[in-house]
C-alpha cells in the first residue's frame, strides 16, 4: 500500500509546450525510503516540489495525479491542498542557508508550523520544538531556539531543518539533496541523522540525490530519471547487482567507488545518451498526438 | 582589536549618535520654539535690521545669529522654520513609506497582474520631472501644508515601491518562503511574517532618506513661495529672502542653509546607523 502515489505526472514550462516531467509514475510505501536519482536537470527536485505544492511559477502541472494517503492533491481546492500537505508531508531542503528566515529566531520558525498545522497553542509548540531539537542531538536546545540562523553553523542549521521537518510528525518527508550544500565531514553525520529520525518515526522518505553510493546504503528502492522520464524503477539490491536499463548501467559505471579510488571513471557513453534522448522524444510524440 | 565588525560598529555608533543628537536638538527647538526662541520670529524692527551674529562687531545681545533686512531674528525664525520642516518630514515621509512599501510588497510577492499594474504605474510616474510635478500639483491644490505633504507622497511613493518590490521578489524566491507554504501558511500571512521582517531594514533606511528629501522638497517649495503662507517662517523662504541681501548680510542666507544641510544629512546618516545597529548579522 503506497502512501505517495504519482501517476503519469506531466509538468510544462509555463507558456511553452516543453515538458519538464514527462509522465512520471512513482510509488512510495508508508515507511519506505525511495531514492530518486538522475543527472542535473533530470527533474528529480521537480517531482518533490510538485508533491509539496511549491513548484516555481514558471512550471505548471498539465496532467496526471498525485495521491497523498489516498487523496488526489491536484483535484483539491488550494486551501485544502495546502492544509493536507502541511499535515502529511514536509521538506528537508537542499540549502540550509536560505531555508531559514534570517530575520527571525529559530524557535518561532519551528513552532509556528506546529501552530499552523496542528493548531497547538504557543507554549505546547515551543515545548515540542525544544524536544525535537534535543532529538536531533543539538546541545542546549533552549539556547538554539533563541538564536538567529546566522549564529549557527551550516551543519547545525541542517539539524534544525531536519528537526523542523519531523516536528509535526509528517508521514512523508521529501529530502531534496539535503547534504549537497554541506561540508564533506558534516555530510555523513547529517545523513545518519536523517535515517535515524526516519527509522524512529517510521516516515516515508523520498530521497532526492545524485549520489548512488548513498542510495545503495540507505534506500529500499530507487527510481532513475533522465529528461523528466523514468528510466528504471527497481529494488536497490537488484539494481546494484544488475541494473536493467542501459542508462542505469552507464550511470552506475560513472559513479566513483571508495573501494578502488584509482580506477578511472567511465563517462556515460554517447550511444546510451542518444538512446535515452530517443525515449524522451518518443514520449513527447505520444503526448502531443 | 581592529576586526572589521567592531570597526563597522564603532563608526555606525558615531554616525548614529551625531545624527540623532542633531535631530533631537532640532525637535526640541521646534516643539518648544515659543519658549526657547529669544525673539518673536515675525516682529519687524527697522532699527535692528541686518544685525550681524554674536561674534562680530555691531552685534546686539539677544540676537544670536543676527537679523534680516526687516529686523527679524534669524535664530528664532530658524527654530520656527524647523517646525514646518519636521512636520513635513514626519507626515510626508511616513505616509510615503506606508503607501510605497505596501504597493512594492504586493507587486514583488504576488507578482502577476498586480505587479504589471504597479510596475507600469511606477514607470510612467518616474517619467515626470519631480519638482515640476510638485509645482503643478500645488498649483492645482493651492498652497498650504496639506498640499505640500500630498505633493511629496504623490511624487515619491515610487521610490519605495521600486526598491521594496525588488527586495520582496528576492525574498520570495528563498526556501524559507516555500517552507512556510508547505506548512499550510496562506499567502498574506507569509508576506507579513516571512517577507516583511526581511524588508523592514530597507524600508527604515528609505524612510529616513525620504524624510530628508521631504525637508528639501519643502524648502524648494517655500523658496518659490508655494509652501505654507508667507507669514510663517520657513527655511526655504529665509534662503530666498537672504539671497537678496547676501552682500550686506550673508548670515540671513547661510544659517538656514546650514540647518537644512545638517538636517538632511542627519536623516540619511540616521538611516544607515539604524540599519547597521539592528542588522542581526552585524550584531
Amino acid at each position: 500500500m503506497s502512501f505517495l502515489k504519482i501517476r503519469d505526472l506531466s509538468v510544462i514550462l509555463r507558456g511553452t509546450n516543453h515538458r519538464l516531467l514527462r509522465g512520471v509514475s512513482l510509488d512510495v510505501g508508508a515507511t519506505e525510503v525511495m531514492g530518486l536519482v538522475g543527472e542535473s536537470g533530470a527533474g528529480k527536485s521537480m517531482i518533490g516540489k510538485a508533491v509539496l505544492g511549491i513548484l516555481p511559477r514558471s512550471a505548471r502541472i498539465v496532467g496526471g495525479s498525485i495521491e497523498l494517503d489516498g487523496v488526489d492533491l491536484l483535484t483539491l481546492p488550494p486551501r485544502q491542498r495546502r492544509h493536507l500537505i502541511g499535515q502529511k508531508a514536509a521538506l528537508i531542503p537542499q540549502d540550509p542557508l536560505t531555508a531559514l528566515n534570517p530575520a527571525r529566531r529559530i524557535g518561532p520558525q519551528i513552532s509556528d508550523r506546529l501552530v499552523d498545522i496542528l493548531g497547538w497553542d504557543k507554549a505546547r509548540a515551543r515545548a515540542r520544538a525544544e524536544e525535537i531539537l534535543h532529538d536531533v542531538h543539538i546541545p542546549q536546545p533552549d539556547r538554539v531556539l533563541r538564536a538567529y540562523p546566522h549564529e549557527l553553523s551550516g551543519g547545525m542549521r541542517q539539524r534544525v531543518l531536519i528537526a523542523s521537518a519531523f516536528a509535526a510528525e509528517p508521514r512523508l518527508i521529501v529530502a531534496d539533496e539535503p547534504t549537497t550544500a554541506l561540508d564533506v565531514t558534516v555530510q555523513k553525520q547529517i545523513l545518519k541523522l536523517i535515517f535515524e529520525m526516519q527509522a524512529r518515526h517510521g516516515t516515508a522518505l523520498l530521497f532526492v540525490t545524485h549520489d548512488l553510493g548513498v542510495v545503495s546504503k540507505i534506500c529500499q528502492r530507487l527510481t532513475v530519471l533522465y529528461g523528466g522520464l523514468v528510466m528504471e524503477e527497481a529494488e536497490v539490491g537488484a539494481f546494484f547487482e544488475a541494473p536493467r536499463h542501459a542508462y542505469s548501467r552507464a550511470l552506475l559505471a560513472a559513479t566513483p567507488r571508495h573501494t578502488d579510488p584509482t580506477a578511472d571513471l567511465t563517462p556515460v557513453p554517447e550511444a546510451v545518451i542518444a538512446e535515452a534522448r530517443r525515449a524522451v522524444a518518443e514520449a513527447d510524440q505520444r503526448w502531443h498526438a | 582589536m581592529l576586526d572589521g565588525r567592531s570597526l563597522v560598529k564603532r563608526t555606525a555608533g558615531l554616525r548614529l549618535w551625531l545624527s540623532a543628537g542633531w535631530l533631537t536638538a532640532l525637535v526640541i527647538g521646534a516643539v518648544f520654539a515659543p519658549w526657547i526662541a529669544p525673539q518673536d520670529p515675525l516682529m519687524q524692527d527697522l532699527f535692528t535690521s541686518r544685525l550681524p551674529p554674536f561674534w562680530m562687531d555691531g552685534a546686539e545681545p539677544g540676537y544670536w545669529l543676527g537679523t534680516d533686512s526687516l529686523g527679524r531674528d534669524v535664530l528664532s525664525r530658524i527654530l520656527y522654520g524647523g517646525r514646518v520642516a519636521l512636520i513635513v518630514a514626519l507626515i510626508a515621509g511616513t505616509a510615503t513609506a506606508l503607501i510605497g512599501a505596501t504597493l512594492g510588497l504586493i507587486a514583488g510577492y504576488y507578482r502577476g497582474w498586480a505587479d504589471m499594474v504597479i510596475s507600469r504605474l511606477v514607470d510612467i510616474w518616474m517619467a515626470f520631472p519631480p519638482v515640476l510635478f510638485a509645482i503643478l500639483l500645488i498649483a492645482v491644490m493651492g498652497t498650504g501644508l496639506t498640499s505640500v505633504v500630498v505633493a511629496i507622497i504623490v511624487i515619491d511613493w515610487t521610490r519605495f515601491a521600486r526598491v521594496v518590490r525588488a527586495e520582496a521578489m528576492a525574498q520570495g524566491a528563498m526556501d524559507y518562503v516555500a517552507s512556510a507554504q508547505i506548512a499550510g501558511r496562506g499567502r498574506m500571512s507569509t508576506l507579513l511574517t516571512e517577507i516583511l521582517p526581511n524588508v523592514l531594514s530597507t524600508i527604515t533606511v528609505l524612510l529616513t532618506l525620504e524624510m530628508g528629501i521631504a525637508v528639501i522638497v519643502e524648502a524648494i517649495l517655500s523658496f518659490v513661495n508655494l509652501s505654507v503662507s508667507t507669514d510663517d517662517p520657513t527655511w526655504g523662504g529665509m534662503i530666498a529672502e537672504g539671497r537678496l541681501s547676501i552682500h550686506q548680510a550673508w548670515w540671513v542666507l547661510v544659517f538656514p542653509l546650514i540647518a537644512l544641510f545638517l538636517t538632511v544629512l542627519s536623516f540619511s546618516q540616521l538611516g544607515e546607523g539604524l540599519k547597521d545597529r539592528f542588522d542581526p548579522v552585524l550584531n
